[in-house]
């Protein structure tokens, strides 16, 4: 449900960013870090609900999961870690220090 | 139709309070901690038994985050240590504003340590940065021990899991909750985190997770 907090969040920034640029948004491009745990169907559903009435109506939004990295103490290689069963790839290794995760991004603005 | 690059960070209103709050601990040398779990884990609690043995060396505050009512923090007033209800009215987690303005109310001239109970919830709290130095998991023996595989993003993020509700393990079978596994899913993610085994009712294990605290307040003195 914390969905309902990014989607208000997003059309504060498309909004605030359209405007600098005095375009009408009709899409956007935003990425997240696979830790955020955003839920394309409720960040969609919650960002229609609340984009009624703002500039952001109708906009058509574009969602890109980062994976998560992580670094190996081993054998130091950086890796996508599947989150259910994390291993270094080159060494088999499962010492390893997760990398910050991607932050939520809006990456562009259609218009 | 065009495109323009943005790069722009969605949640940057709640990242500048965060490091507002991150700033003002810093400066009073307070160690603050995140506390996050499904409702009913025991968190107020596991609180209530800390402040009331570590009354002596460390000085406690609270922010309590709840939906609705101040059950929570009467609890805590019980104990006499200072406290700040929030009510979020309906949304699942805290925002560092919230903590913000708590922390205005706070005395945190004369405080070693605040713990921030978070909103019962296993998923939405993780995606929000409050300004602490680290999260603390809770996770109840009733709970099963399948939550750090269903919800990893929490168990990556702590610093510690408190396995609560210990004096519950001899009521359910061993398959229904196996600390090892609990352990092992955990440190899949997370290889660092520490894991303490407690009861807060019979206070069960509170030595281990009473020294980490008096050692984590010690090094954000310094």
């Amino acid at each position: 449900m914390h969905e309902t907090m990014v989607a208000e969040n997003l059309i504060a920034v498309i909004t605030n960013e359209a405007a600098k640029r005095n375009v009408k948004p009709i899409g956007a491009k935003i990425s997240c870090g696979k830790l955020y745990a955003i839920n394309d169907e409720a960040l969609r559903f919650a960002f229609e609900a609340i984009a009624k009435g703002t500039p952001c109506e109708g906009l058509k939004l574009e969602i890109e999961h980062k994976p998560i990295r992580a670094r190996c103490k081993k054998c130091n290689e950086t890796f996508e870690a599947d989150i259910s069963n994390p291993k270094c790839p080159k060494c088999k290794g499962n010492d390893f220090e997760l990398l910050p995760d991607a932050p939520l991004l809006l990456e562009e603005i259609e218009f | 139709m065009r495109k323009v690059n943005v790069g722009k960070k969605i949640l940057s209103a709640n990242e500048k309070y965060a490091l507002k709050n991150m700033q003002l601990l810093a400066s009073h040398k307070i160690l603050c901690l995140n506390m996050i779990s499904s409702p009913g884990s025991g968190k107020t609690t596991i609180l209530t038994r800390t402040i009331n043995e570590l009354r002596d060396k460390i000085k406690i505050g609270v922010i309590e985050g709840d939906i609705q009512t101040d059950i929570d923090a009467k609890r805590i007033e019980a104990t006499k240590a200072p406290v700040i209800q929030i009510n979020t009215d309906g949304a699942c987690h805290l925002s560092a504003a919230q903590v913000n303005s708590a922390l205005e109310h706070l005395p945190v001239d004369n405080l070693d340590l605040i713990f921030i109970e978070n909103v019962g919830n296993l998923v939405c709290p993780s995606a929000l940065e409050l300004g602490e130095a680290g999260k603390i998991v809770v996770l109840s023996v009733a709970e099963g021990d399948d939550k750090p595989a269903k919800y990893p993003a929490i168990f990556a993020k702590s610093k510690v899991l408190l396995i609560n509700k210990i004096d519950f393990l001899k009521a359910v079978a061993k398959d229904d909750f196996n600390v090892e596994r609990v352990n092992t899913d955990a440190r899949k993610l997370n290889k660092a985190i520490e894991i303490f085994p407690v009861s807060a009712k019979t206070g069960d294990g509170f030595a281990n997770w009473r020294d980490w605290l008096i050692k984590s307040v010690k090094k954000s003195r310094v």
